[in-house]
């Protein structure tokens, strides 16, 4: 679609505009100010320069949860995005079913994080849970409390129940969105179910798994709430991500000036793989756009 | 549709719904029976557990104060994002683009990295455990997401449509509430699906801003954990009633969902 030039759209815009940046620019400078200065209370603040940040890269505590949390969303991503597009195909397209599989795929993402966290606390328990219970029952000595293996897959069990709807939505989505008639052109072509899904279905889902794969790095890597209920980052430091590091570190120990290094590094680090996503994006939308100039 | 298939998503469906099954299942069963006897469903139905909440102004209250500011944060949201939509899919402006990109990098934000600055703006601005100051700190995550579901939405509804409103003497108010909403009517259900979702499920930011007047059901949550243990019945009743308002908002925009995710860009 052709855009109008029209620099009075900034008066639509303006609402939004100020209201992030009162919630975004003040709280985001306040901590760029914490970041290079050492604050012993109102009156007393150094400035500091680049200490607390070369304090905080060379922090092996950081460091680990950093490595964990690659890790993590790594893992979660190679899981949640298969399964996911899995799971669309398999969904019902029609009738009731297909109203009761929406509706039970979006539960999920619909329950507080906390309560999600408590779900699984309970439901992987060995005395009350009836996975801990079954697992055990099964013979093999499962206790996420103790064993950092057991509370990895716990946590990666959870995760992949609570987002991998989110992912099965964009992509059945996706998939209502492909025209009838290039279904009846594959059957034509006597094509098999797999190079339907290679040459048909997945292309057509790149945007909304762009979309998904970017969501679920960004909410992966800031998770917070649910591991620390299920596990509270034990057992040791096993399951403490980055999050649960720097909350610890800024409202735990009150070390303000190197939690805030570690926030600017940490935001820098998501905006940084989010940009590289947002530009395949970008690029797709222009290559659309020539597509449909050649028609 | 091939049985394989029908199994498969049957399978699916019972991993989603067994471990919020034994949180329904726990929250009728007294304390003693939880940590007495295993049982796959309540050999004793009690539904103390739900009395504690429905009579404990402190529990209740709890709810009250959750819905309250996510309804807040809808309406917020959809205020700012709805004119800001459609100058994003209608015009090119100065700074546009970098404008968007800006807008979507506050959803990239960690709330953990906000937690202490937030905390001290709305202490100062005297906003502090009050709805609204959950309300805006939650507009940071949900507006950017609001426009740029909005905007592709707007984007699918031809330019054709404005002109000709204009010559048949729209204003530019009337022409957008009489017209163009009921145009991007599933656009605004996937929109409030998705800031109910966003900002229902949050809790480090909603925990902190609050002590007591505006205090979310979640954060309250936390007290079954007591010295003499975790009163796990309590708890999964909680659990349980924070689950309905979502089952709700499903039910009622899931025609929405399910046409909205295809058209808007999300």
């Amino acid at each position: 679609m052709n855009k109008v030039q029209n620099n009075k759209a900034w008066f639509l815009v303006l609402p939004v505009f100020l209201l992030v940046a009162f919630s975004a620019i003040v709280p985001l400078m306040t901590v760029v100010n914490y970041s290079i200065q050492d604050i012993f209370d109102q009156n007393n603040a150094y400035y500091v320069g680049a200490e607390w940040y070369k304090e905080v890269l060379s922090d092996p505590r950081l460091q680990d949860s950093l490595a964990r949390q690659f890790l993590f969303s790594g893992t979660v991503l190679m899981i949640e995005v298969p399964l996911g597009i899995a799971v669309a195909l398999m969904m019902p397209t029609k009738g009731w079913t297909a109203s009761l599989s929406l509706i039970v795929l979006a539960l999920p993402l619909l329950i507080p994080w906390n309560v999600v966290g408590t779900i699984w606390q309970i439901f992987a328990r060995g005395d009350i849970g009836l996975l801990g219970y079954a697992i055990n029952g099964l013979g093999f000595d499962y206790n996420y409390t103790s064993n950092p293996i057991d509370a990895w897959a716990t946590v990666l069990l959870m995760d992949v129940w609570h987002w991998t709807s989110l992912v099965a939505l964009l992509c059945y989505s996706g998939l209502r969105a492909i025209p009838d008639a290039y279904y009846q052109a594959a059957r034509i072509d006597r094509a098999s179910s797999w190079s339907i899904f290679r040459f048909i279905q997945l292309p057509k889902l790149k945007g909304v798994l762009i979309i998904g794969i970017l969501l679920r790095f960004m909410d992966s890597f800031m998770i917070y709430t649910e591991p620390f209920v299920l596990t509270g980052g034990g057992p040791g430091n096993s399951t403490t991500f980055l999050s649960q590091t720097l909350t610890k570190m800024a409202i735990g120990q009150f070390d303000i000036g190197p939690a805030a290094a570690f926030s600017i590094i940490y935001f820098l680090i998501v905006l940084l793989v989010s940009w590289l996503f947002f530009t395949t994006i970008t690029h797709m939308d222009k290559d659309k756009v020539k597509e449909q100039s050649y028609d | 549709m091939t049985n394989n298939k029908r199994i498969g998503i049957l399978l699916y469906a019972l991993f989603v719904l067994l471990p919020i099954y034994w949180l329904v299942n726990m929250s009728f069963k007294s304390n003693e029976e939880i940590l007495g006897t295993f049982s796959l469903w309540p050999q004793h139905f009690t539904l103390a557990n739900y009395q504690v909440i429905f009579t404990d102004p402190s529990w209740y209250n709890g709810y009250f104060n959750s819905i309250y500011y996510v309804v807040l944060n809808s309406i917020i949201t959809l205020a700012v994002a709805l004119p800001a939509a459609y100058a994003f899919s209608r015009y090119k402006f100065i700074g546009d683009k970098h404008l968007f990109f800006w807008l979507l990098t506050n959803r990239m934000a960690p709330p953990a990295v906000f937690l202490l600055p937030f905390f001290q703006l709305y202490s100062s601005v005297g906003l502090f455990d009050t709805h609204i100051a959950v309300a805006l700190a939650h507009c940071l995550f949900s507006v950017p997401l609001a426009v740029w579901i909005l905007e592709g939405f707007m984007s699918a509804v031809p330019r054709e449509i404005d002109e000709t409103a204009y010559i048949d003497g729209y204003s530019f108010g009337r022409f957008f509430v009489r017209i163009f909403l009921p145009l991007i009517s599933s656009g605004i259900g996937v929109t409030i699906f998705f800031s109910f979702m966003f900002s229902w499920v949050e809790l480090l930011l909603a925990r902190t801003l609050t002590s007591v007047n505006a205090k979310p059901i979640a954060a309250i949550m936390t007290r079954t954990i007591g010295a003499s243990g975790v009163d796990w019945g309590v708890l999964a009743a909680a659990g349980v009633l924070t689950i309905i308002p979502g089952i709700l908002v499903i039910y009622f925009v899931r025609n929405h969902v399910a046409k909205g995710f295809a058209l808007g860009r999300v």
